[in-house]
This record gives C-alpha cells, sequence and structure tokens, in this order.
C-alpha cells in the first residue's frame, strides 16, 4: 500500500462528513486504522462553549458531548471528580532565577484566573481544587539565556493532583519556560500564560509519564500587541493525556504558535486540541501537530479550531495535523474546524493528512542499501524533527530526539 | 568484470485464489558493459522478475537461482543486495514521507559505499546530476517522492543510478508515462551512467521506442513468464512491426491473452 494523504483546502461551516462515526471511548474498531474527518461541527460555533470557573457549570461528562467524544472518560473518573490533591502527589522542582518565582497565586488573586477560564469539567475541578499557583513572572525588558525549568514529578498511579501554574511574560522580555511532566499521577493541571506587549515568550510542555500516568490539561494564552507566543505541546509518556492549548489576542500585531508533537504506542490515548480565537485585528497565527503512532490500541486525537471572528480583519492563520501511521491497529482522529466571520482577511487554511509507513516504504528505502532500522528512524526522525527543532533548545532538543530513538527502538522488540 | 546470472528462475505470489505460479523458468546471464532488453505484453511478468532480483518479500522464489559473481542473491536481504550492487528502478516509485530527498541520498550513498560521501563533492554531483536530469533544485528539500509526478518519480529513480553507481541496473518499464523530451533525458542518464563502464543493464519495457535512444545488444522476448525468443537489436524492429500477438497465441495462455488485448 502506498502513502494514502489527503489535504483540503479551507472549508467554511462545512458540515459533518459522511461516515464519520462517534466511537468516542471505543479505541480500535475492526478494520478501521486510519481514520480522518473534517469539519465536524455540532456547536453552531465555538465560541459558544461554555467557560465558567463555577464547578456547578459542568455535569460530568459521558463521552457523547462534542468535546469528549474521542476521550476514553470512563478511565477518568478519579480526574473528572470535584476533588483535593492527595498527600505527597506531585513533587516541583523550579529552575529559574529568584526574582521569576516569588510567591504564589491563590484563586481570584491578579493576575490568576483572568485569562484562563475553564472550559470542560477537567479545567474547573483542576483549578478549584489547585489552592496556590505556581506564579513565575518574567520581568520586563528581561532576555533570558537559560530556560525557566519546572519539573513535576508524580509520586504514585492513581494519585490524584491538581494543579495551576501562572506564566506572565512582562513587556518586552524574551524567555522559554519549559514544563516537564514525569512519573506518574492523575494529574489535573491547568496553566495560564500572559504574554504582555512586545513580549517573546515560549512555552514547551513536555510529557514524558510513565505508562500508567494520566494527564488533563488546560492551557490557556492571551498574547498583547506585537508579542509573540509558541506554545509546543511534546507528549512520548502517559496512559492518557489531554492537553488544550488554547490562545486569544489582546492587541494587534500579536503571533502565536501552537506546536505539538506526540508519539503513541500500544495502549496510549494522546490527545491534543487547539484553539485560536482571533478575537483582534491584524494577528497572526499558526498551529503545526505532527503525530507517530505505533502498536496496537495506539489512539491520537487532534481537534484544531481557529475562529476569526467578525472583527478580526487582517488576521493570517493556518492549521495543520499530520500523523504518520507506523503499524497496523492504531488509529489517529484529526479534525480541524475553521469558522471565519470577516471577509477581510490575509488568509486561513487548514490541512490534515495521514500517512502510512508501510512495507513498500521499506521496500523503497532498503533497495537503496538502507538497513531496515536505519530506514525506520530516518522515516520518524525525520517527520518529527520539523516540531523539536523549533523549540530551540538544544539541550532540550538532544533529550526529545534520544525519546523519540527510544519510542521506536521499543516498537522493534 | 561482474556477471548476474539468473538460472531457471520459478516464482509464486500468494492471491486470493491461492499460490500462482508466475515466472516459469527464466534463465539469463548479464555482463558488465551489456544491455538487455526484456520486451513482452503486460502481465507477462516482468515486474516480478525485476522486484526477485531485488528481493521483494512479496515474490517466492520456489526454484531456480540468483547470483552475482557467484554470489547468491537470493540469500541476501534488500538492504545487502542493494549495497552488493543490484539497483532497481522501479516502475512505480514509491513515496516516502517524513524523508527529504537529501537526506535520504546521503544514507543510501553511506549505506552502499559503506562510508559518508565527503560533503563538498557529494553536494557538487547531487547538484549537476539533478542539472543534467532537468530535476528542479528545490526538489532536494522534498519529501521522497512525494507529491511527484510520474515523469518526475522516474527522473529521480534515474539520478540514484547515476550516484550510486550499481553493478547492475534493473530498469523496469522507466519509459513508460514519459512524453519524448523527457524520454531522452532519462535515456541520456542511463547512457552516461553505461558509459562509465562498470555497469550492465536489463531494460524492461512493453514499447519499443526507448530503444531508440538506448541501445540493447540483447533482446529478450518475455511471454507468460518465460523467454520465448532471444536475438540481437534486430528482434526489437520486428516486435514494432508485428507486436507480441505470434508469441501470445503460441503460448496460448489464459493469463497472457487478455493482457496482449491490451497492448
Ligand atoms: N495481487 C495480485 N493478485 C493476483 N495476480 C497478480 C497480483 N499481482 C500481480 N499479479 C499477476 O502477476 C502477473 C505478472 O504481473 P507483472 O509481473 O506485474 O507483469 P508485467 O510487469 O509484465 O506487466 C500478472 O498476470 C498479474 O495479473
Ligand atoms: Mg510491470
Amino acid at each position: 500500500m502506498t502513502a494514502e494523504a489527503t489535504t483540503e483546502k479551507a472549508r467554511i461551516g462545512a458540515p459533518s462528513i459522511a461516515g464519520f462515526t462517534e466511537e468516542g471511548e471505543q479505541l480500535v474498531p475492526s478494520k478501521v486504522d486510519r481514520h480522518h474527518s473534517h469539519g465536524v461541527q455540532v456547536m453552531a460555533s465555538r465560541a459558544e462553549r461554555l467557560t465558567s470557573h463555577d464547578v456547578a457549570d459542568f455535569a460530568l461528562p459521558t463521552g457523547r458531548e462534542e468535546e469528549w467524544r474521542f476521550t476514553p472518560v470512563r478511565e477518568l473518573a478519579n480526574l473528572l471528580s470535584d476533588a483535593p490533591s492527595d498527600g505527597d502527589v506531585l513533587n516541583v522542582a523550579v529552575e529559574a532565577p529568584e526574582a521569576f518565582v516569588q510567591r504564589t497565586l491563590r484563586a481570584g488573586e491578579a493576575p490568576r484566573g483572568a485569562t484562563l477560564v475553564p472550559a470542560d469539567r477537567a479545567a474547573v475541578v483542576a483549578s478549584a481544587n489547585a489552592d496556590e499557583a505556581l506564579f513565575i513572572q518574567v520581568p520586563a525588558n528581561a532576555e533570558l539565556d537559560e530556560p525557566v525549568r519546572v519539573v513535576l514529578t508524580g509520586k504514585g498511579a492513581g494519585r490524584r493532583s491538581n494543579s495551576h501554574v501562572v506564566v506572565e511574560a512582562l513587556e518586552n522580555s524574551r524567555a522559554v519556560v519549559i514544563l516537564e511532566h514525569d512519573g506518574s499521577a492523575d494529574h489535573n493541571g491547568n496553566v495560564e500564560v500572559f504574554v504582555r506587549e512586545g513580549a517573546q515568550l515560549t512555552v514547551v510542555s513536555v510529557q514524558l509519564w510513565e505508562d500508567d500516568g494520566k494527564h488533563l490539561a488546560q492551557h490557556d494564552a492571551e498574547v498583547a500587541k506585537d508579542a509573540v507566543y509558541k506554545h509546543i505541546a511534546v507528549t512520548l509518556g502517559g496512559k492518557i493525556v489531554r492537553l488544550n492549548s488554547n490562545v486569544r489576542f489582546a492587541g494587534e500585531g500579536a503571533e502565536a504558535e501552537l506546536l505539538g508533537l506526540y508519539f503513541a504506542d500500544a495502549g496510549q490515548h494522546l490527545e491534543h486540541r487547539s484553539f485560536v480565537d482571533h478575537n483582534v485585528a491584524n494577528c497572526t497565527s499558526n498551529v503545526l501537530y505532527k503525530g507517530a503512532l505505533q502498536g496496537k490500541g495506539a489512539h491520537t486525537v487532534w481537534v484544531g479550531d481557529v475562529l476569526i471572528q467578525k472583527q478580526a480583519e487582517g488576521t493570517d492563520s493556518y492549521e495543520k495535523n499530520q500523523n504518520l501511521v507506523l503499524t497496523d491497529g492504531c488509529r489517529a482522529d484529526s479534525v480541524p474546524n475553521l469558522e471565519i466571520e470577516t471577509g477581510l482577511i490575509e488568509g486561513a487554511g487548514h490541512a490534515s493528512a495521514t500517512g502510512r509507513f508501510d512495507d513498500e516504504h521499506l521496500f523503497y528505502l532498503m533497495a537503496r542499501g538502507i538497513p531496515e532500522d536505519v530506514a525506520r528512524r530516518l522515516v520518524v526522525r525525520g517527520f518529527l524533527n520539523e516540531i523539536i527543532q523549533k523549540i530551540k533548545v538544544p539541550a532540550l532538543e538532544e533529550r526529545l530526539t534520544e525519546a523519540v530513538e527510544r519510542e521506536l527502538a521499543a516498537g522493534d522488540n | 568484470m561482474s556477471t548476474l546470472e539468473i538460472k531457471d528462475l520459478h516464482v509464486s505470489i500468494e492471491t486470493e485464489q491461492g499460490t500462482k505460479e508466475i515466472l516459469k523458468g527464466v534463465s539469463l546471464t548479464i555482463r558488465t558493459g551489456e544491455t538487455h532488453a526484456i520486451m513482452g505484453p503486460n502481465g507477462s511478468g516482468k515486474s516480478t522478475l525485476a522486484s526477485t532480483i531485488a528481493g521483494h518479500p512479496r515474490y517466492t522464489v520456489t526454484s531456480g537461482s540468483i547470483t552475482l559473481d557467484g554470489e547468491d542473491v537470493l540469500e541476501m536481504s534488500v538492504d545487502e543486495r542493494a549495497r552488493a550492487g543490484v539497483f532497481l528502478a522501479m516502475q512505480y516509485p514509491v513515496e516516502v514521507p517524513g524523508v527529504t530527498m537529501t537526506n535520504f541520498l546521503r544514507t543510501a550513498k553511506t549505506a552502499i559505499d559503506g562510508q559518508a560521501p565527503a560533503l563538498r563533492t557529494w553536494t557538487k554531483d547531487v547538484k549537476s546530476a539533478m542539472e543534467q536530469l532537468r530535476i528542479n533544485a528545490d526538489f532536494a528539500q522534498r519529501n521522497v517522492n512525494e507529491g511527484f509526478s510520474g515523469g518526475e518519480k522516474k527522473r529521480v529513480e534515474i539520478l540514484q543510478l547515476e550516484l550510486f553507481k550499481p553493478k547492475f541496473a534493473v530498469l523496469d518499464e522507466t519509459d513508460s508515462g514519459l512524453d519524448v523530451d523527457a524520454l531522452k533525458v532519462v535515456s541520456e542518464g542511463v547512457n552516461r551512467a553505461h558509459a562509465q563502464g562498470n555497469m550492465g543493464t536489463l531494460l524492461i519495457t512493453h514499447y519499443t521506442r526507448i530503444l531508440r535512444y538506448i541501445k540493447p545488444d540483447f533482446v529478450h522476448v518475455f511471454v507468460d513468464g518465460q523467454v520465448v525468443e532471444e536475438g540481437g537489436p534486430e528482434l526489437a524492429d520486428r516486435l514494432e512491426e508485428e507486436g507480441y500477438d505470434r508469441y501470445v497465441k503460441g503460448a496460448g495462455s489464459a493469463v497472457a491473452a487478455p493482457a496482449a488485448a491490451q497492448a
């Protein structure tokens, strides 16, 4: 079989696609190992999605809701309950200049809660049960050579952890903040980001959980005038990870780039959702998520919403998801949604492609003298490297490249 | 001087209806410097022969042998065959996601030579080979064959032939789907590789038109998994006039007859 690929130009307000099934939590439908849907939209507009700080506003999801239909919610009961963190569940190590981390923020203490308003049950119970939010504030005009690094280590599978992290890059500062997740826990973690005027901030969220870790997250950012925000989600470990990366703007001339890389093995459910709300004129956004899948029951989901509001004239926006399926029995769901409420834009486009690496690819490369293991690595490394090289932190890039190699090696057994 | 020797080769494939024998005793000997044309109707087993030489896992050799200078090719894995000097220009080159042409060419060259090519000369070699084959320079940054047209894919196959310098080249219908200009460009590439004097060529084709540009020393007519007639270049001229009908009727095969009707 040769590579299958579909690329579609922007379709506005597209209806649901015939033949698209809504299995919700059925990971491996028989005989379906490649799945591509397009433009499914149940609500009239993404803008109508409920957001609230009040737990009572969100019922427990059943798996039939639009935003939960791909997620194995039955395995998430612990994470979705309105419950405090278990004792000694998470170790948080912060590597940052002292001036950057001076206090924590309680609920309602500014700027906490100004940008991140929970958009689903997981996010609302996380913030409601995270009493103190880690607050990283990059001073105005600061330029950091070293990234700020926060390592969150879970101390046991099935133990509930709630967290809320606030990152604020003050005017004209430049910084990279890396959040690394490892160990194991039922971790419900929100991240709230403010990129103030003229600042340039990169937030990298790395998920290297052990096989039994579960992680739900809402990462919301507000990007001010002429500021540049880059969010990179890298998810390699964990049983279930669902990370929603959202951005909106607070001034013109702002740029947002939402990037992601995921590698799902047997039994992993890795879900990434992105939402760019073009609520202000003359801003730019680019979304690119790339994923590799290998092994029975490997399931990935990408849902990319872009909303270009009526007042957002001069918007330039593009979103793309690409998946590489390495073995049978995997499923990659990919759903781009683009809503455009004004015709006066620079550009808006989306693409979604799922390709298979199969015996014919292998034969082609081997017929050119390339040994099998090298051929596999060549393909996956080349594919995922596009995201890794955008991190621009050499030490982390190297570690992630090695982590991807280990994922591949695990698949060879 | 090298010799690729195919002796009484029988090959079958698994189909939904069970095992099917495609090659029914093929013998051929190709030496360095020689060009052999294999001509036959669709479905006669030409690609099966080419893919079997390269080691495609779909094809099972039930008897017979393939040797390269006495070494048992059938014992070698696909990549070992390529490193031993066998090159297959495929009828339908595969699109490989995620790998740029540049990266692919360098990795393959390194594997074949057992060492990385000297960077400076290699880059120059690639560039000039691409120019000669009229391949746009930006192809170097694109993924292997991804989105290339049929003709572009064929040129890229010949690009590899020129860069990898194999001992034996098997060209499976490299001419099909090419317009006259592209056919010329591609033929010149094959002739350049041949002119270096270290290569033998097995040129598989359905039509005679490529033989105007690449001169065969031997022509083998291939019908229903067997060589039914052999001769010099003059045999190609006769085929051009008479077609395959004569052989196909003689073979009386249920497989070959409908294929010939399409031809
Ligand atoms: N998947 C398949 N199932 C059944 N028969 C096949 C299959 N693939 C190839 N064949 C048969 O094998 C024979 C040889 O095919 P091929 O080697 O491609 O011939 P050629 O290259 O000369 O056109 C043909 O009769 C073809 O129908
Ligand atoms: Mg053929």
